[in-house]
């Protein structure tokens, strides 16, 4: 088998708010963590408005993005696979995934999530005058419909183009959510669930009697 | 140290390499088959949706990996350096069995007319469509060897269009799944005629092994219970087990050393420690797949070969083909996912040949069950590409859509070729294969027709939206690589002769895909396997007879 680091990831949701910024955890940051681990994943990680600077400290859950980056990559990734009545991208580990992979496979496009990353939310800032996390749901989709179309300002964008950029976090969000869930993503297989396939399949169990149900 | 001179060398232990090992084994000869992977097992990988031979964002399970690049002509002029998770790579695998330990195993013959294209529609202006040297008969008795040695599960009594066969499969066919059974219906009222696709898988216990437990999973996957026969359980465990054979892994073969005399004398290469290797023998036989084969002949200069062993008039890599795949989606109301693996089980040949103003066709199938991540980009034209509009899309129809499709045969293209890249080398420090070309336009002729017979197929089966998907004009090869050292009469167009044998070098051999002159509308791997025994037959006479020294 191949060996894959644990996820660290445990409990809350995927992208939890750095804004704590540092101080050492009180009982009542723990109860909001708490809450944010209950709710989260239905609001988004963001909502908290709590991230204001892509530069922030690193946060030690993040194998290669920083808090503050994986904030933002989790609020995108919700848009391309939002939650309805089953789970979305973000708090079923999409973040965990690319950022594990950032330290496997796709360490080469490390330097196009950085880059990119900081475009997106520079272009978020100039054409939307806010970050993308306080951006209203239709201005969220608006923000990223942009860049998918290659329409946000091209100054703010080099290596990756913007559309380039796009379509990468949209292949790896999609491999997260709807690939095997031993790389990070798909967290108790919701999207198998959501899906209708039983899973894990028992490997050996003779499948011939359902061939002609 | 030197190692020990054997009889053979054959350099790839995939679905030709395995095949020729055994007939030589057999036959009494040492033989050493150096394989650039390992031995694998469906434990290597078991079912990850990231990580197979099929859908390969993480990686190929079965290899080879990044140590390996190429360099893909991607538009005139634009070289770009690829790897081998990637579409433009054309991989097929690296380990020991190679594709045939994760492929979907259709166990196709070709037809009669695959073997005599030109004389049956004319070569059409820009293609070296010609004819194979050998007929479909002359090969007939091989393709039985292949199905009752490897094993094959099949019935082609409703195929009205099938070849003529001495025996039957020696396993009965599979039944159909759902989606089969819709289509057979739906076939039969267009006047068609469905017959179950023929597999290289157990449909009952065969050759020791177990009989198929139809996971969801197959094509793209080792098979956990060992009911799907590649040649890495079936001939090279048979040619291991007459003391004569062995499987060297991990060895990286980067030239044939052919001497002033015009004889093949050994095979360099690199063992699993990187080290230089130098294997001498009295014959050599090349299985590495039409990319690396025509790759490890280019870069085998000798002084009567300046230009690559077997190149003297610049055919080696040369017409490099696959498959047009053209086919078409379709939605319906209700559930058409059974979960029942490997999911494709039902066939129609009537528009393998025959239709009107086209030079060929394509079997038309439908396909294996795709994972959840597959299907993400599988949406009718105009579709939501993400939002919840492409998530409600996958809820709704990942179990309600069906695609049948065809492997449409194409129209050989000098121009598109396999070259040893100038300055772009590999891990062991050999130039890379580096593919240039494009398609025939009349492929995509074939392909639109094709993908028409397809839809319509699909809305007698009761579609209720259908689209069509038809390939684009750039370089084909893939898994289906075939063609770039042709087999022929003639020296001054073709690499090997009929045998298999390279012109001008008597003790170098060809058996894989790089022999095929076309590569038929069908998955060609029981053509390569039945090629396979061919080649190592006539070897194996021509040996003991002193003809090959």
């Amino acid at each position: 088998m191949q060996k894959t680091p644990p996820s660290p990831s445990e409990g809350a949701g995927s992208a939890l708010p750095s804004g704590d910024g540092g101080r050492a955890m009180t009982r009542r940051t723990a109860i909001k963590i708490g809450v944010v681990g209950l709710v989260g994943a239905a609001v988004g990680a963001g909502a908290t408005g709590a991230i204001a600077r892509l530069s922030g400290p690193r946060q030690p859950r993040w194998r290669f993005l920083t808090g503050a980056e994986a904030s933002l990559l989790a609020d995108i990734c919700d848009q391309l696979i939002p939650r309805d009545d089953a789970p979305g991208a973000a708090e079923t580990g999409a973040v965990d995934y690319i950022d594990r992979q950032l330290c496997g496979p796709y360490r080469r496009h490390r330097q196009a999530y950085r880059q990119g990353l900081d475009s997106f939310d520079r272009t978020c800032a100039r054409v939307f005058k806010a970050p993308f996390a306080s951006l209203a749901p239709a201005d969220r989709i608006r923000a990223l419909g942009l860049v998918e179309k290659g329409g946000a300002p091209a100054e703010l964008w080099g290596d990756p183009a913007q559309q380039a950029f796009f379509n990468m976090i949209l292949g790896h969000t999609m491999q997260g959510f709807y690939g095997s869930p031993r790389h990070g993503g798909n967290r108790d297989y919701a999207s198998y669930r959501m899906l209708g396939l039983d899973y894990p399949q028992l490997v050996g169990q003779d499948r011939r009697g359902k061939a002609r149900s | 140290m030197s190692l020990k001179h054997v009889n053979a060398v054959v350099v790839g232990a995939g679905a030709g390499g395995g095949v020729v090992a055994k007939e030589l084994s057999e036959a009494g000869l040492s033989v050493v088959v150096l394989e650039r992977g390992e031995w694998v097992s469906y434990e290597t990988h078991g079912v990850d949706e990231l990580i197979n031979q099929r859908t390969t964002p993480l990686g190929n399970a079965y290899g080879p990996d990044d140590r390996s690049p190429r360099v893909v002509e991607e538009a005139p002029g634009k070289w770009s350096v690829v790897m081998p998770n990637e579409g433009a790579y054309s991989n097929n695998a690296a380990c020991v069995g190679s594709g045939t330990v994760s492929y979907g195993a259709m166990a196709w013959r070709f037809m009669e007319k695959d073997f005599r294209m030109s004389s049956t529609y004319g070569t059409p202006d820009g293609s070296t469509l010609a004819d194979w040297p050998i007929s479909y008969g002359e090969l007939e008795p091989f393709y039985e060897k292949a199905e009752q040695e490897v094993g094959v599960s099949g019935d082609m009594s409703t195929n009205p269009f099938s070849p003529p066969r001495r025996r039957p499969y020696p396993m009965p066919a599979f039944p159909y799944n759902r989606e089969g059974l819709m289509l057979e219906a739906a076939a039969r009222r267009l006047n068609c005629h469905p017959f179950p696709i023929p597999m290289l898988r157990n449909s009952v216990p065969y050759g020791g092994r177990n009989a198929c437990v139809h996971n969801r999973y197959c094509c793209g996957f080792a098979c956990p219970n060992n009911a799907k026969n590649g040649t890495h359980n079936t001939v090279i465990p048979k040619a291991l087990a007459t003391g004569n054979c062995e499987v060297r892994t991990r060895s990286i073969a980067s030239e044939v050393v052919v001497d002033d005399g015009g004889f093949a004398r050994g095979v360099r290469y690199f063992d699993g420690d990187d080290r230089a290797q130098y294997q001498t023998c009295d014959l050599v036989v090349l299985s590495g797949g039409a990319v690396e084969t025509a790759r490890l002949l280019l870069n085998s200069k000798s002084h009567l070969f300046p230009a690559g062993a077997g190149n003297r008039f610049d055919w080696v890599g040369r017409n490099l083909q696959g498959h047009a795949y053209s086919g078409a989606w379709g939605e319906f109301a209700d559930e058409t996912f059974d979960d029942v693996g490997s999911g494709a089980t039902v066939a129609i040949s009537d528009y393998s040949h025959g239709n009107a103003g086209l030079r060929g066709g394509a079997v038309l199938c439908n396909e294996f069950i795709r994972p959840p991540y597959l299907f993400t980009g599988v949406r009718p034209p105009g579709s939501a590409r993400w939002g919840k509009e492409h998530k409600d899309y996958q809820r709704r129809f990942f179990k309600r859509t069906v695609t049948v499709q065809g492997p449409v045969q194409e129209m050989p293209m000098f121009e598109a070729r396999v070259q040893a890249d100038p300055s772009v080398r590999d891990h062991w420090g050999i130039p890379v294969a580096r593919l240039s070309g494009h398609r025939h336009p009349h492929d995509l002729e074939i392909g639109r027709f094709i993908s028409a017979q397809a839809e319509r197929w699909l809305r007698e089966a009761g579609a209720l939206r259908t689209w069509r998907s038809v390939p684009g004009p750039g370089l084909s090869g893939g898994q289906h690589q075939a063609g770039t050292c042709r087999m022929g009469d003639d020296p001054r167009t073709s690499v090997a002769n009929k045998f298999g044998q390279v012109h001008d070098i008597d003790n170098l051999f060809i058996s894989d895909a790089s022999l095929h002159v076309t590569n038929g509308g069908f998955n060609p791997v029981l053509t390569i396997m039945a090629l396979g025994f061919w080649v190592g037959s006539y070897i194996g006479t021509a040996f003991k007879a002193g003809r090959i020294k």
